[in-house]
């Protein structure tokens, strides 16, 4: 699927805030993900051209992130935290309840295509564990029977 | 305006209700008074000898002179140079920037404001962690609001003065949050830390002189500003200046964060803010200030947490959010999931660290699962020292040895059970 003329137009925007336009790689990768979900060899190569940088250079960047998705998602994304205080708090529990329910182990997606299971570092919600995001949302004080309801908002 | 702003000047103006302070209420507060006297009544080096004398210190956990960091810029030559705000907030444990971003978004861009002049920046960034959703949204709003008002942009307040304030939101890895891998990654760039020497403020992002600052850092200086490094010393009950956002989390009966003078100890933080243990848990250690932090014990409550009391106690203050060690979880396997945390975020490009802290997580997966042997607590000893500062590129590799170092001198007779017994003691 190649770039669409506002998704051309948005990367070109971020480019004009740095001083090189590989600067705004990680925002066009983002804003790219965002309609597609993911980031395909073909995405990879438009954006590339768009900021001056070679398609590997920017597969490097790419890949580096855990948040940018090389390979095809679900239509939501679950980030379980797996840090410390959440592991103290049973974040364990959590992603146990999560695999069960979902028929997927960690970085999979079930088979409908409605959600991609992956552990995330520590959300910075700590006082509030365990806790999770789904898509752009933050979730806290997690508990499994509260999560079947949460998971509900998203179809 | 009341007694909260006194005390507690970063939070005090904080709306109860989880909402954003708008520039409306922010004004109310006196907000961007300390931008308005910065701009109109000071010198830039009036305002950096002002937070030199304040003894504010960096409140990202290394805690290095905030005046004397920015004192290290060359002469302005007219050339470009770059104000950067770290708010890549992923130290395990730590969720006290999220509270200031969230809440009070204007304190931060006044903060910037006035550290952006002091240092001649006429261009200034923040570096956003990409799962800050919600403060990203307010921070947008904040920006929209103070460029409307002429606070941000060109020519501010008439004074002839210009300066564009970015939002840069990223993509997660806590190495991120290293500062030279977080300019790195703002030039386009995997996010691998440089060599230091040259420092930012010599050669920071695209080679221009850098400032990276920390969320918190910034936000104490339109305070600093306004009501003077006289006042700001006062708030503290140490020898470091001002406030401190303290934070505790884990099997306390009141997880939170709370501003208090800085050098408030730990007993007050932990029993009279956190309302100390759940029922049916005792303390065994805390990390005090985030994950890349020593063990502090039980029998050291009375200790300030201030930079220099807590290293005279064997830690840092780091980021100065308590993580709780009860006695119903096990400490290793909390050592090995915080190693496992440092091993799968290592940046890769040092031996030591790309290689040594996954091999550190195994051997305490070995031992955790109850197939650890006698000679592996030499080996991880071994390990704390061959990681340790000095011996890899960055800090990352030298902070996860920190819990794990102290973890093995305290919790010693529970390594030895799980490797005498064959299982973890905690497991059913």
């Amino acid at each position: 699927m190649a770039l669409t003329t506002q998704q051309i137009a948005e990367i070109n925007r971020f480019a004009g805030h740095y001083r090189q336009k590989s600067g705004a790689a990680v925002e066009a990768l983002k804003l790219v993900q965002r309609s597609n979900r993911w980031i395909s060899n073909v995405d990879l190569a438009a954006v590339a051209a768009l900021l001056n940088m070679s398609p590997d250079s920017l597969e490097g960047v790419a890949t580096f992130h855990n948040l940018i998705f090389r390979r095809p998602v679900g239509r939501h994304v679950i980030l379980v935290c797996d840090s410390v205080s959440c592991w103290i708090m049973g974040c364990t529990n959590v992603g146990g309840h999560l695999r069960r329910r979902l028929g997927v182990d960690w970085g999979g997606t079930t088979p409908d295509d409605r959600f991609t299971l992956l552990p995330i570092v520590c959300l910075g919600a700590c006082d509030h564990a365990p806790t999770l995001m789904i898509d752009a949302d933050l979730h806290a004080d997690v508990t499994a029977s509260g999560l079947d309801r949460i998971l509900e908002d998203y179809p | 305006m009341t007694d909260t702003a006194d005390t507690r000047p970063l939070t005090g103006a904080i709306p109860s209700d989880g909402s954003a302070l708008g520039l409306a209420g922010y004004h109310r507060s006196g907000g961007y008074e300390g931008a308005a006297k910065a701009l109109r009544e000071m010198t830039p080096d009036g305002i950096r000898d002002e937070v030199t004398k304040a003894g504010l210190r960096g409140r990202g956990g290394a805690g290095f002179s905030t005046g004397r960091k920015w004192g290290f810029l060359p002469r302005q030559d007219g050339g470009q140079r770059y104000l950067v705000v770290n708010g890549d907030e992923m130290e395990p444990g730590t969720f006290k920037d999220r509270v200031l971003l969230e809440g009070n978004p204007h304190q931060l861009i006044e903060g910037m404001v006035i550290s952006a002049f002091a240092i001649q920046a006429s261009q200034a960034i923040i570096f956003l962690r990409g799962e800050y959703t919600l403060a990203a949204q307010r921070l947008a709003v904040a920006l929209a609001e103070a460029t409307d008002a002429g606070f941000v942009g060109g020519n501010l307040l008439g004074t002839g003065y210009d300066l564009e304030i970015q939002l840069h939101s990223s993509a997660g890895r806590y190495i991120c949050g290293e500062e030279t891998a977080l300019l790195t990654s703002l030039e386009g760039k995997r996010a691998i830390p440089r060599a230091k020497p040259p420092f930012p403020q010599t050669s920071g992002l695209w080679g221009c002189p850098t400032v990276v600052n920390n969320v918190e850092t910034l936000c104490n200086v339109p305070h600093i500003v306004r009501n003077g490094s006289a006042w700001y010393r006062s708030l503290s009950c140490g020898e470091d200046g001002g406030t401190k956002i303290y934070g505790v989390s884990g099997r306390v009966k009141r997880p939170g964060a709370w501003e208090l003078p800085m050098g408030t100890t730990v007993r007050e933080i932990l029993e009279e803010h956190a309302g100390g243990m759940q029922d049916g848990y005792r303390l065994r250690g805390l990390l005090p200030g985030g994950a890349s932090t020593e063990f502090l014990t039980a029998d050291q409550l009375d200790v300030a947490m201030d930079f220099g009391s807590v290293e005279k106690a064997g830690s840092r203050l780091g980021t100065g959010t308590m993580i709780i060690l009860d006695d119903r979880t096990c400490p290793v396997g909390m050592l090995l999931n915080l190693e496992h945390f440092f091993a799968q975020e290592s940046c890769g490009w040092c031996t030591p660290c790309r290689d040594g802290l996954p091999w550190i997580e195994r051997m305490l997966e070995a031992i955790e699962n109850g197939e650890g042997r006698p000679e592996d607590l030499d080996l991880l000893a071994m390990h704390v020292d061959l990681l340790g500062p000095g011996k890899t590129f960055c800090a990352l590799a030298p902070g996860a040895m920190e819990p794990l170092g102290s973890g093995l001198k305290h919790f010693r007779a529970d390594f030895e059970r799980h490797i005498a017994e064959g299982r973890c003691p905690w497991r059913q």
